[in-house]
């Protein structure tokens, strides 16, 4: 399958009172038609960033994308003019947010926030929208769609709102969903639900998905690639299998031995990464993952490493090789 | 999970619940527990029915006959309100003057609206180098003294703009002037608040959902925010009636506002100052319904003020 979005080396930085905050550096990645990519990291490691990025939505000012391309079906994002991206936005890519609470216009019923996109996409009568609304809301799981048009987001319960969200974004039918943390507000049978509607979806509309998370349980489901970014860089990239199964980076697998298991004996404690992310006004000059890092040699303080291939398909960027306990 | 709900024997949502209130019902609901608000409306709307349902009694002609030998008649079963002193008979006159100002209220407030929503929602929701130019703007247009220019320009233009007509009135000129006076001298308040809300609104998700839907700037601008910050435009654009009713008055009383013989409640105190004692009813009748009308006005802002914000729903149970 070819790719359908191509981000290559973005780099988005912010220019605030106290620095410019470095947020995304030169991040690559591939997403491919049909396949779900999933994008892990901890809180501020420019997971959004990118994704807002790719959408053009980030505020300029401060922020700006300062080098990079973002390749859509061969079409530089970056470059094409603002009544184009207007255009994409909706259309072609589509997005879900985290917190379907704040993300619906309290004062508009949810009918007129998904036909407002059918009829500015589509040029369709208000009739024809209104008939396409009903059905997708139908499609992703609202009981009596046809009474619930006219009611407001405060009437549906957080799930209810994200699978609202979930068919606003489907609405002209998108070649690719940005999923920005849609579950992360939501408890976790209707994550669950929320999962497993965004996968029949998919499967029936053939498109591709992006799904942020820090969630690793969620990647495991739905993802088929997964990157591991920390302080704006991708650190790890592999399918979804080797990233669980042989995961590289010191990173990676530190999240991994955060996550609680099923099969954990009940008076083990769950493991911590210590500290915090740095600060991503004053990069340190090597790796940034460092200071926190139980592997770190002296090459580490002083060179960053670059993502390198470790496997066939599986990068990472490291020093150490982690298996073996040795520098390589 | 079932992603494809069928309609399947599940009774409609009107048979099991009544369905909720509507924000409209809601509102409703509240003011009427506001009880001077409640008298306020039904003042206005006895003041509307007085100066519109007056024509049918007197014709806007008798309103204008002058007849000095009958100047300042006290109120008598010909003249019920008295006559002025060129012999107007003053109930005719309070009557027509009333549509008068209450026009000029109305259409000031829709201008000062107008404006200060647009300047307001533009300067709140572009930010940046647009915002200050036109907060700069409404800084400087606050620092112009309002009553001074009202006085300057209505002295200036009001007899330069020919008499119009309309719904089948002759008006002076002078109304005109003193609406667009009125109206550009006073939208910088509202503009404030409109900005301010924008600029905590255009931070929310939905306003960034709405445009990774690919919504146009105007229709989010105008559908998508606008609508979260109508209450304080509904409480600012009903007391602004109320001021420019006032506005009005006070420059016609000092004589440079809307030009006789066009009657308002306003230059109706004009002719009355030097007869305050010697023949009261000449600033009784008007002075009462501009008292009367004002009052009811702000009670009901106040009013819409407390139904319309969401935190007064506990305090008022």
């Amino acid at each position: 399958m070819g790719a359908l979005l191509e981000v290559k080396n973005l780099k988005v930085q912010f220019n605030t009172l106290e620095g410019v905050v470095q947020a995304v550096n030169g991040v690559s990645f591939i997403v491919e038609k049909g396949k779900t990519l999933g994008i892990v990291g901890e809180s501020g490691c420019g997971k959004s960033v990118t994704v807002l990025s790719v959408m053009r939505l980030i505020a300029e000012p401060p922020g700006k994308i300062s080098s990079g391309e973002v390749l859509f079906e061969g079409k530089d994002l970056l470059k094409i003019d603002k009544i184009h991206m207007q255009n994409i936005r909706g259309q072609e890519i589509a997005m879900v947010f985290q917190d379907p609470m704040t993300s619906l216009n309290p004062v508009l019923t949810i009918g007129k926030q998904i036909s407002e996109a059918i009829i500015v996409h589509q040029h369709v009568s208000n009739e024809e929208a209104f008939k396409q609304t009903v059905n997708l809301l139908e499609l992703v799981g609202i009981p009596q769609a046809e009474a619930r048009y006219n009611d407001f987001p405060h009437q549906f319960s957080g799930g209810m709102r994200q699978r609202v969200m979930i068919a606003m974004g489907l609405s002209c039918n998108p070649s690719l969903l940005i999923a920005d943390e849609p579950t992360t507000s939501l408890d976790v049978t209707i994550q669950a639900q929320i999962v497993e509607l965004t996968k029949s979806l998919q499967s029936k509309f053939g498109m591709s998905v992006i799904w942020i998370t820090h969630d690793l349980g969620v990647i495991a489901e739905i993802a088929d690639r997964v990157i591991v970014m920390y302080a704006g860089y991708i650190v790890e990239e592999a399918d979804v299998f080797s990233i669980f199964e042989n995961p590289v980076h010191p990173y990676t697998l530190s999240l991994l031995k955060s996550l609680p298991r099923v099969d954990s004996r009940r008076y083990e404690r769950l493991a911590i990464i210590p500290g915090s992310p740095p600060d991503c006004i004053h990069m340190p000059a090597g790796c940034p993952f460092m200071v926190r890092c139980g592997f770190a040699i002296e090459r580490c303080g002083v060179e960053n490493p670059l993502l390198e291939i470790v496997e066939d398909d599986h990068k990472a960027a490291c020093w150490v090789d982690v298996k073996n306990g040795r520098a390589e | 999970m079932e992603t494809n709900v069928t309609k399947t024997n599940i009774p409609a949502i009107s048979e099991v619940e009544k369905p909720p209130l509507l924000l409209s019902q809601l509102v409703f609901l509240r003011f009427k527990r506001h009880k001077m608000a409640v008298a306020g409306v039904f003042i206005l709307i006895l003041m509307i029915c007085y100066a519109i349902g007056g024509t049918f009694f007197k014709t806007e002609a008798f309103s204008l006959v002058t007849d000095t030998s009958i100047r300042l008649n006290a109120p008598s079963s010909v003249h019920l309100f008295g006559t002025d002193a060129v012999g107007r008979d003053i109930l005719a006159r309070t009557i027509y003057g009333g549509q008068i100002s209450l026009l000029i209220g109305l259409i000031a407030m829709i201008l000062e609206v107008i404006v200060g929503v647009l300047i307001g929602a533009i300067a709140g929701y572009y930010g940046g180098i647009l915002d200050s130019i036109l907060m700069r703007f409404t800084e400087a247009m606050l620092n112009i003294p309002q009553i001074p220019l009202l006085l300057v320009l209505g002295k200036m233009l009001s007899d330069k703009i020919s008499p119009i007509s309309l719904f089948g009135r002759q008006f002076s000129g002078s109304v005109i002037v003193i609406i667009a006076v009125i109206g550009l001298t006073s939208w910088m308040g509202l503009a404030r608040i409109v900005r301010a809300n924008f600029l905590s609104l255009r931070e929310q998700e939905f306003v960034t959902a709405a445009r990774c839907t690919g919504t146009k700037n105007r229709s989010i601008i105008f559908e998508h925010i606008l609508p979260n910050t109508m209450a304080p435009i509904i409480v600012s654009a009903t007391l602004a009636v109320a001021n420019a009713i006032i506005s009005e008055a006070y420059v016609s009383f000092l004589g440079v506002g809307v030009m006789p013989p066009t009657a308002t409640w306003g230059n109706m105190l004009n002719g009355a100052y030097n007869y305050i004692e010697s023949a009261p009813w000449l600033w009784i009748f008007p002075g009462s319904l501009i008292v009367l009308t004002v009052l009811s006005i702000n009670f009901i802002g106040d009013g819409l003020r407390d139904a319309l914000d969401p935190r007064a729903l506990t305090q008022a149970e």
